[in-house]
């Protein structure tokens, strides 16, 4: 499992496209894109960050790809 | 002998610092009694995982009008009397639908397309200072105008009327009596409605009030009161912000120096100065919809809870001593923009304003000064959003 983001519990914070971006965006509505599903090394990193920084649950990141 | 639940919030000695007693606070229970302004029991929230952990819990209502909510100033008083509630005073699902219509003026992406006019605003308020001074106010001639001038645009609210809004929301936010309060608040919720009539019949959809108009996504009642709610919180915290982060930086030279030394360290360096600030402890109040049992004590159905992030966010299990301000620290995971469904729809436009007007502020005055000691500052009450309304400084 990698990185996922759930627009429908998403409140557009904003907080994963600022922590990981590359990993995550923002659509022009304001709700959470995923970019990379299998992000590796320090995208990896930051986006288990954006998992915790995330205010509404939306964003999950799963297992390491490696 | 038990001795009676303290009164909170408390009030600042210092304005750029927590009132003294919350260190204590800090080291008792993570939930524990206290008393508020209109004399009501509630909880106190005063861990960082607590915090979190509460302000995501869905059986949280933010709607002012229930019963048991905690009232900490006149200000809340005024809200409990509101038929309507502004975003802030919303539970999903209503809450969700009239965020979503606002995200799409405050994604990452547009906020940063914002960044040549905000550095315009920023540029033309020392400008204007500087003509006039030294000394000058820091607050009334940089901290305040420049905010008010970037939210302003970003809503379409004329900044001809800039001198009725500053009046109007000055005697809503900063008095201590309830009839003034109200008389103001009505004043500007007049104004609005009369603004989304007038864009309605002249539709430009450059600001947030034009886009929505006359749309059918959301009430004219609706819209003017989200409009006055975006105007004032969109400027309010993020002045009080630029003049107690100034504060902070001056009180601190050296860590001033390294940051005006490196161009990337303001980021890290804000999100730091909001932690240490933590300004906006009146917008986590909640109250319990349904017994909630966390940490061995049940708060009760009704009962109410303040979240204060100047608690939370120097709680030393997770910001090492959270005490001291440390520019360079990893400080992100802070709640000063709360947590939960209801964190600020503002915050990356906060962020940049604080990082672009706090950079331009010693690229143009490198011997900026206060004339009076930190301590010398008026702290505002306890239940406002924490700040200062003057800053005198000279250079």
């Amino acid at each position: 499992m990698g990185v996922e983001g759930d627009q429908r519990v998403c409140i557009g914070a904003g907080m994963c496209a600022l922590t990981a971006p590359g990993v995550f965006d923002q659509d022009e509505n304001g709700l959470v894109v995923v970019l990379t599903e299998a992000p590796s090394g320090e995208a990896w990193d930051k986006a288990l960050r954006a998992e915790r920084l995330c205010p509404s649950g939306a964003v999950r990141v799963g297992r390491s790809s490696g | 002998m038990t001795t009676a639940p303290p009164a909170f919030p408390q009030a600042r000695v210092c304005p750029h610092l927590p009132p003294p007693a919350y260190a204590e606070l800090r080291q008792g229970p993570a939930l524990r009694r206290v008393t508020t302004h209109a004399g009501q029991l509630a909880w106190l929230v005063t861990r960082y995982d607590q915090a979190r952990t509460l302000l995501k819990d869905p059986r949280l209502s933010s709607d002012r009008r229930r019963p048991g909510f905690p009232v900490i100033s006149v200000q809340v008083v005024l809200l409990t009397e509101r038929k309507r509630q502004a975003l802030i005073g919303m539970d999903p699902p209503e809450h969700d639908i009239q965020r979503r219509m606002f995200l799409p003026d405050f994604t990452l992406k547009k906020v940063r397309e914002r960044r040549a006019d905000i550095e315009r605003i920023v540029h033309e308020a020392l400008d204007e200072m500087m003509e006039h001074g030294p000394p000058a106010d820091l607050y009334r001639e940089f901290a305040l105008p420049v905010p008010f001038r970037v939210i302003c645009r970003l809503l379409g609210a004329p900044w001809e009327d800039r001198d009725f809004f500053q009046d109007a929301i000055r005697r809503l936010v900063r008095t201590f009596d309830t009839a003034e309060g109200r008389q103001a608040g009505a004043e500007l919720l007049a104004y609005f409605e009369h603004l989304v009539t007038e864009y309605k019949k002249t539709p430009d959809s450059a600001g947030l009030i034009g886009r929505l108009a006359g749309t059918g996504q959301i009430s004219d009642d609706d819209l003017a009161l989200a409009a006055m709610s975006l105007l004032i919180a969109g400027h309010e915290t993020t002045a009080a912000m630029i003049s107690l982060g100034a504060v902070t930086l001056m009180e601190n030279p050296d860590q001033l120096a390294a940051i005006r030394a490196d161009p990337e360290a303001i980021t890290p360096a804000v999100e730091e100065l909001l932690r240490f600030q933590s300004i906006a402890d009146s917008a986590n109040l909640r109250v319990a919809t349904a017994d909630i049992e966390i940490d061995g004590v049940v708060i009760k159905e009704g009962e109410g809870i303040l979240i204060p992030g100047s608690l939370a966010n120097r709680d030393a299990e997770v910001f090492e001593n959270p005490d001291t301000f440390d520019a360079g620290r990893d400080a992100g995971g802070h709640i000063a923009f709360g947590y939960g469904r209801h964190q600020c729809l503002g915050q990356n436009l906060a962020r940049l304003e604080l990082q672009i007007a706090l950079t331009a502020l010693w690229q143009r005055i490198p011997t900026l000064r206060m004339t009076v000691s930190a301590e010398e500052l008026t702290a505002r009450p306890p239940g406002a959003i924490q700040g200062i309304d003057a800053l005198p400084v000279t250079w």
